[in-house]
């Protein structure tokens, strides 16, 4: 039996595309994000959430060796979302990632192009915790002054690349993090350091 | 004391009422049928379907009626309601091939398989107003034509030509999924399946003046009429979990085919070149306006120089959607106050800095 | 919840929530999250055919619908007021097909969809400004071609448009753009801010609100995160300056709002009033209080 989707498509979907626009729009902020989904493990509701809300036929989405290897998540993802699944990160308009600590570098991710940033890859990513107010620092667009934010686990290096993929700005990847309930975002226009 | 201009509410209220009542006119006379626009106002119900993008005869004609006859209006109304209509897919390519020709004529050979059959058409009537049809009057049954032995064969003119290698193979169908320019915005080069699109979808006097123009030296491309066929073809459709071919009906289509000189280059040899035009229901003269326009739009892959308006794809695809004219043109109706009392200062302030400037100047000439 | 607010139960039927199928919007909806994570760079859109014109708000209506929701509290402006014919019209569409609710009340609106005015009351963190855009491109009159002006974004190329600033100064002695001036988002991307007067530039820098501009005919959304550096391109020597009014609003006597000029007879008479007429009306109320 296929695990159901949104129980209310139109306003579930818009209730977590708030979220995660306001994420998005307010780095450092931790954004509440109800996601009322029971999804085949190991796609967390979260994740489950942001796809059921941003993908379709027209987005291929890459799915991390944690969720490739569960062919019941691929077959949820297709059966709600319609998305075609890719093997290759650079092709990916949308990358689910379980295992965080384990991601693959960013700059195998798309990157858009200088005639058209849009089609960067946006990277969601399933942590277990996101604290506001500690850990990393970041300040841009969407920040007054700075912010604090803490997403754990994170791969190593994962500040040096971060900044590596703002140093490309208008190219570079963006990121949605979510933990259980709660939804931040790190756009490519974010400058990220580690005091 | 001032009060400040209130009641847009109760005004939009009045002025949709007085719309109704202006659509319906002298309640004496009597109301018009869908059924009658669609029978005897059909070619314009057609163009409407044509810029609407939709096939729906009925639709087009109940647009027509709620626009009170304007056709940008009931092109409008079409396409609003296309947009929220579920999408299947896309069906499988027409045959026109096959078509159950009502009207074919070639300019190009003086006979050929299939025949030159007039139909219905304006051409080579005397354009005398006929002041019987103001009387109810039944109008003589048509006049039947001899039957040819080959008829119901109709070999497309340009299939003949490319049999003797003189004109270009028409593309193949190599695979590539078609573009849909109303689900993806263009990214200029846009291809010609695009370009095809948006001049099917293009406003018929805009892409007829274009047309004109490249016959005027704008943008020669020495054009023939190689064929226009009108008739109905069968449409089909593939459904994903049935993997074979289903009829869904057939429409009425209007093809025209233009042939055209080209000198050839260092990679290609002297041959005739094609431009195409489509168009739903019978719309002749959109679909050679389209046709030329098509031809003209080619330059750049034909190694021709592009110097004119119907050869700049940007310039023609960015403006050939009257909708999209229309909308901008006529938004200049809406209130620009805040706009105006910007330029209203910026005016003031230079024509007193100007005067302050002349009084300087005579000041100084008086004083010399 | 104030009397401001137009509560309605329910919407249209036989039309999706805000009219929009979910297809359309997802597809501007990720149109939006890329807009915000590349301050000021125009993302094409497959802008649908709307049920009303373009060039009368189909681009900010598109995002209007996307990003609303059941709980929101809609105010439509235009020109600076909730009462002109188009913004009227637009409210109701959203009132109809979505039943959320309406006000004038800046304060109390979640999303502000406007045109050519930004509103006097400071905006807040909890909102968002949905401009609708007509011409989304900066350096169109300077260069008619996309694939040429698409060029200029990805090189970062604006030394045209310093150029006819610059031409403006040596002929008139001032940059002679009083509307729709061009604008630097996050140091990078130069912005048309649609055509709003000059005077409201200065108030789309470091906005707490979350600023989104959607052009439908030209199909391309844009965005202003909150909290974001907008400089309105000037030179040392000419410093950019926003339109002064030498006389208070008539109405409500404030000074420093935007002021339209109105005409009250046929022998020159005039009087300025304030073109934002919630914070109008506001400040009239309380006075006779």
């Amino acid at each position: 039996m296929l695990a159901p989707g949104f129980a209310d498509p139109v306003h579930d979907a818009q209730g977590t595309f708030r979220a995660v626009m306001d994420a998005l729009a307010r780095p450092g902020r931790v954004r509440p994000l109800v996601a009322d989904l029971a999804p085949p493990a190991p796609l967390t509701p979260e994740l489950a959430a942001v796809a059921l809300t941003l993908t379709d036929a027209d987005t291929p989405v890459w799915l991390d060796p944690a969720l490739a290897a569960a062919p019941e998540v691929a077959a949820y993802l297709r059966f709600h979302t319609g998305a075609p699944l890719t093997e290759d990160p650079a092709e990916a308009a949308f990358a689910l990632v379980r295992e965080p600590a384990r991601c693959p570098p960013l700059a195998r991710f798309a990157p858009g192009t200088p005639a058209y940033p849009d089609t960067a890859t946006t990277l969601v990513l399933a942590l277990d915790a996101l604290t506001e107010g500690e850990g990393l620092h970041l300040s841009g667009p969407g920040i007054r002054g700075t912010a604090r934010i803490a997403p754990a686990p994170l791969p190593d290096g994962f500040v040096a690349q971060l900044s590596e993929n703002r140093a490309g700005f208008p190219l570079g990847v963006d990121l949605i993090l979510t933990a259980p309930r709660h939804v931040a975002g790190l756009p490519r226009s974010t400058t990220v350091t580690e005091a | 004391m001032y009060v400040a201009v209130k009641g847009g509410e109760a005004a939009i209220d009045n002025a949709h009422r007085l719309l109704a009542e202006a659509r319906r006119g002298d309640q004496a006379v009597p109301e018009l049928s869908v059924a009658q626009i669609r029978e005897q106002m059909a070619l314009l119900v057609d163009r409407v379907m044509t810029e609407g993008s939709l096939y729906d005869p009925d639709l087009a004609a109940l647009a027509l009626k709620q626009a009170r006859g304007d056709v940008v209006e009931a092109v409008f109304l079409v396409r609003a309601y296309r947009t929220t209509l579920p999408r299947f897919g896309a069906s499988a390519p027409v045959d026109t091939g096959a078509m159950a020709v009502e009207r074919r004529i070639s300019a190009t050979f003086k006979d050929l398989p299939g025949g030159q059959v007039l139909g219905p058409t304006f051409d080579y009537t005397h354009r005398l107003v006929d002041f019987a049809l103001a009387a109810d009057t039944v109008s003589e049954p048509a006049a039947e034509a001899e039957p040819r032995a080959d008829a119901g064969t109709c070999p497309r003119v340009t299939d003949l030509l490319a049999q003797d290698g003189l004109i270009e193979p028409s593309p193949r169908d190599d695979g590539t999924p078609v573009g849909d320019l109303t689900r993806e915005p263009v990214d200029y080069p846009a291809d010609r399946a695009l370009r095809l699109q948006a001049l099917a979808r293009g406003d018929e006097g805009f892409v007829l003046g274009l047309a004109y123009s490249t016959q005027r030296g704008y943008g020669r491309t020495h054009p023939f009429v190689g064929e226009i066929r009108v008739g109905t073809v069968a449409v089909e459709f593939v459904p994903e979990e049935l993997g074979f071919a289903v009829p869904l009906g057939r429409v009425r289509l209007t093809e025209c085919q233009m042939v055209n000189q080209f000198k050839g280059s260092g990679a290609a040899p002297p041959q005739f070149t094609r431009g195409y035009g489509l168009s739903f229901g019978q719309s002749e003269r959109k679909a050679m306006a389209m046709a030329l326009v098509d031809r003209a739009l080619r330059a750049e892959e034909l190694g021709e120089p592009v110097a004119s308006p119907a050869q700049d794809q940007e310039f023609v695809l960015a403006h050939c959607d009257s909708l999209q004219a229309t909308g901008f043109v006529e938004h200049l109706k809406l209130p620009h106050y805040v706009d105006f009392q910007a330029e209203l200062e910026l005016v003031r302030r230079l024509r007193a800095e100007f005067e302050r400037k002349s009084d300087a100047v005579e000041m100084q000439e008086a004083a010399e | 919840m104030s009397a401001a607010i137009a509560q309605r139960p329910e919407s249209e039927p036989g039309y999706n929530f805000a009219y929009l199928d979910e297809g359309t919007k997802r597809m501007i909806r990720r149109a939006i999250l890329k807009a915000i994570a590349v301050p000021g760079y125009q993302v094409p859109f497959a802008s649908r055919e709307m049920p009303m014109p373009y060039g009368w708000g189909t681009g900010g209506v598109q995002v209007t619908a996307a990003i609303l929701g059941r709980s929101d509290v809609l105010k439509v402006i235009d020109q600076g007021a909730d009462d002109t014919t188009n913004a009227v019209s637009i409210r109701r569409f959203f009132a109809k097909t979505s039943g959320v609710a309406t006000t004038t009340r800046t304060a109390e609106a979640t999303v502000i969809q406007t045109r050519h005015r930004i509103p006097e009351t400071p905006l807040t963190e909890g909102q968002t400004l949905v401009y609708q855009v007509p011409i989304p491109e900066p350096l169109r009159f300077l260069e008619p071609r996309e694939t040429e002006t698409r060029q200029l974004h990805a090189l970062a190329e604006y030394g045209a448009m310093h150029v006819k600033l610059y031409e403006d100064i040596s002929r008139h002695g001032h940059i002679a753009t009083t509307y729709a001036y061009p604008v630097e988002v996050a140091g990078r991307y130069v912005m048309d801010p649609s055509p709003t007067p000059k005077f409201d530039n200065p108030k789309m820098d470091d906005c707490p609100a979350l600023q989104l501009f959607g052009a439908g005919r030209e199909r391309r959304i844009y965005a202003v995160p909150p909290y974001t550096r907008v400089r309105s391109l000037d030179f040392e020597d000419h410093p950019f300056r926003v339109q002064a009014f030498t006389q208070p609003c008539a109405l409500c006597g404030a000074r420093g709002h935007y002021l339209d000029e109105v005409v009250t007879d046929d022998s020159g008479g005039r009087m300025f009033i304030c073109s934002d007429t919630d914070i109008c009306e506001t400040r009239v109320a309380e006075a006779a209080r």
